[in-house]
């Protein structure tokens, strides 16, 4: 009896043992797999293109390393830019995949060049790893574009990256505020979730107004994007009937929870109204209320990259080069703001994410 | 023999002590640092209706989620002898089903909205008695069953809907997350009124309180008399189910908005707090939910306080970790037994002393 669970145990660790050396074998040919349960997460009509796989004469072939539409609404409206830009109608064979896991999109990058590809497009899960596969693909002559999100590696291994300028945000909302040259400036500054980009970046610019003097901190609260917490924080100042008349929240939904704490309070907001509203993110349902009137300014971090990228593959297709990068081989989007007394109706269908 | 009797009184209440004391310092703190902190006034708001105002307001609005979630905790914790990590993510999940229901129909009308909230009432329920019957049936502990739910929760309310931040604009909605018109005092803690006398009138007239008891406290010893135990905890399990439906549509109705990834976020770790410093065992058996209610309304008073005394944002959860480190360690039946030690001596002292005066 024992000896035949000792030659079952032998048995057992063979097979872990083989298991070890086989499992990583198929990695590489995993893409197709993989795409399956991104499927899941992805809109149906975005992971088709991917199956068919028709090689047309004449179109440029495109691979889309992403992350999932899930993942926010910004990301949502990414993914679909992307969709409708690199079609076959615009002279396109494009193949997407989605996936918030870096190894996965590493695999899926790999699986690309081998099928030929002209050009890989990524937006890294993780800034790290990267190296290998890109020299891969400069190899195999595959040129390479990041969007969205900065890969730390040589420069020399893409052609360029379109990405956002948080910072540059931040910049262009103080400014435009500045430019309202109201008497004074007594600022409540609903933060994001503490040590996120986008808060650091939104921050950054108001934290040097409040520093120089030029406006002055009610309050700073964080309120991590939770719009009821941001109700909260207002609710507080109001109780403490400090005087205010600006309402700085980074992002949109931390802007409707201060609007609805204003509104208990019998406090009017909006244009030419007792307090400016300020919001970020461009929510469709936000420039609704920015063009009713109730919202002042809303700030865009823009999703939108694959214009940019398709105009730079036209250049080099026609043999040009490309213009206009930075140091780092960078070109940062241009970021709108949007003012309450210039939006328009097809501003707020072309720019809002979401429904 | 009336002597016995009040200390009966008195011990009775002892676990309302810690609770009770965290308040009374909050507001003592804040009448000091801002005589004018509870002042109550009626004002109008933006659509002309009278609506009364102040801290006093923010706090008891503010902590609504937090009491009824702490009500439906104190159950499960009763019952199970463990917690429910996954109430926040359920309450995702339960906001979702109302909007998703709400938008649904052409236009949002008083019966839509009351369907809406018994769907999302029964999606809510099938998913606690899911984690009730991994609690029960295949006796799993509670933390490590409602991780699923947790992990998953907020994923499913995203499938619900779609779309990022979907919204619902219906002066219903406006009604249920603010105010009623004409009626000055918030809704929310209309609702949690209401939710408290429901549950009073649940233990007035059944035995359930007694069965989640001998449950909590020996589990065999309750079947040896009869009790079901696997349907005492399906049934707390629901309940909590229930009240995270409740609070999950006075969430979305505050800004009828629902961002899934932020609805009454981290909430399970303040309520599950709530019912710590409201002196009940977290290891099950006896409980007072008064107990949990007075835990969830000095949380939130907290909270205020901290927002009012503009504590830099960096800084907000190191304070709230100091003062909860004290209540925590003030309740601890260490500090406890030394505190009845004192008092019994003390005591003892006094009547050797009033004897001898007597003699």
């Amino acid at each position: 009896m024992k000896k035949i669970i000792a030659l079952m145990l032998t048995g057992c660790m063979f097979a872990a043992l083989a298991g070890c050396a086989v499992a990583p074998a198929p990695a590489p040919a995993a893409p197709a797999a993989a795409e399956e349960t991104a499927e899941e997460a992805a809109p149906a009509e975005e992971a088709a293109p991917a199956e068919e796989a028709a090689p047309a004469e004449g179109l440029i072939k495109v691979g889309v390393v992403n992350n999932p539409p899930s993942e926010s609404g910004y990301r949502e409206a990414n993914v679909n830019d992307f969709a409708n830009v690199f079609t076959e109608e615009n002279g396109y064979d494009a193949k997407f995949f989605y996936s918030i896991k870096n190894d996965e999109q590493l695999s899926a990058a790999r699986q690309f060049i081998t099928d030929g590809i002209d050009y890989l497009l990524v937006s890294a899960a993780e800034t790290t790893g990267w190296d290998a596969v890109l020299k891969d693909a400069q190899d195999a002559g595959v040129g390479v574009f990041l969007f969205d999100r900065m890969i730390d590696c040589d420069p020399e291994l893409f052609e360029a990256a379109v990405v956002s300028d948080m910072a540059q945000e931040g910049e262009t909302a103080v400014n435009w505020l500045l430019s309202l040259d109201l008497p004074e400036y007594n600022v409540i500054h609903i933060q994001g979730a503490m040590g996120s980009d986008a808060q650091l970046g939104r921050t950054g610019a108001l934290d040097e107004q409040f520093e120089s003097g030029k406006m002055n901190k009610v309050v700073q609260q964080t309120a991590t994007w939770d719009e009821a917490e941001a109700k909260k924080i207002v609710e507080s100042v109001i109780n403490s009937k400090e005087p205010f008349n600006v309402i700085y929240a980074e992002n949109d939904g931390m802007a409707k929870g201060a609007v609805a704490a204003l509104d208990e309070a019998g406090i009017t907001h909006g244009v030419d109204k007792d307090v400016v509203v300020m919001g970020f993110d461009c929510n469709k349902w936000a420039l609704r209320e920015l063009l009713a009137g109730n919202w002042n300014y809303d700030g865009q971090c823009s999703p939108f990259q694959a214009q940019v990228i398709s105009d730079m593959i036209q250049t080099l297709q026609s043999g040009g080069t490309i213009e206009g990068l930075n140091d780092a081989k960078q070109i940062i989007s241009v970021e709108k703001g949007f003012d309450a007394r210039e939006i328009t109706e097809e501003d707020i269908e072309t720019y809002g994410l979401g429904e | 023999m009336s002597k016995n009797k009040q200390s009966g009184f008195f011990a009775n209440y002892t676990q309302l002590l810690i609770p009770l004391i965290a308040i009374i310092i909050l507001v003592i703190f804040n009448l000091f640092r801002d005589p004018s902190f509870f002042s109550v006034s009626l004002a109008s708001n933006n659509n002309g209706q009278p609506v009364l105002q102040g801290n006093l307001i923010s706090i008891l609005n503010g902590a609504s989620e937090l009491v009824i979630l702490a009500m439906g905790m104190t159950l499960v914790t009763a019952a199970s002898g463990g917690q429910d990590i996954s109430v926040g993510a359920l309450a995702a999940i339960a906001g979702s089903v109302f909007v998703k229901v709400l938008k649904g129909g052409a236009s949002i009308s008083p019966f839509t909205v009351i369907l809406a909230v018994i769907l999302c009432c029964a999606v809510a329920m099938i998913f606690g008695s899911f984690n009730g019957m991994l609690v029960s049936v295949f006796g799993i502990q509670p933390m490590i069953a409602t991780l699923i739910l947790f992990t998953c929760g907020r994923s499913i309310a995203y499938w619900i809907n779609g779309g990022a931040t979907p919204t619902v604009e219906s002066p219903i909605i406006n009604a249920i997350g603010s105010f009623i018109p004409g009626i000055p005092v918030p809704t929310p803690i209309l609702i949690v009124i209401l939710t408290g006398i429901l549950f009073c009138v649940l233990f007035r007239l059944t035995t359930l309180r007694l069965y989640i008891q001998s449950v909590g406290i020996n589990q065999r010893a309750a079947r040896l008399n009869g009790i079901n135990y696997v349907g005492i905890k399906l049934l707390a399990f629901m309940i909590l189910g229930a009240c995270c439906a409740v609070a999950g549509v006075i969430g979305v109705s505050r800004l009828s908005l629902i961002n899934h990834e932020t609805l009454l976020i981290n909430i399970e770790m303040d309520a599950i707090l709530a019912v710590a410093i409201g002196g009940n065992s977290l290891g099950g058996g006896k409980f007072r939910m008064l107990g949990s209610v007075l835990g969830a309304y000095a949380i939130q008073m907290l909270t205020i306080t901290l927002y009012a005394m503009k504590v830099p944002s960096t800084d907000v959860k190191a304070y709230k970790a100091v003062v909860i480190i004290i209540l925590v360690v003030m309740g601890s039946p260490v500090v406890k037994e030394a505190f009845d030690r004192r008092l019994k001596k003390y005591r003892d002292k006094h009547q050797t002393l009033t004897g001898k005066e007597a003699a």
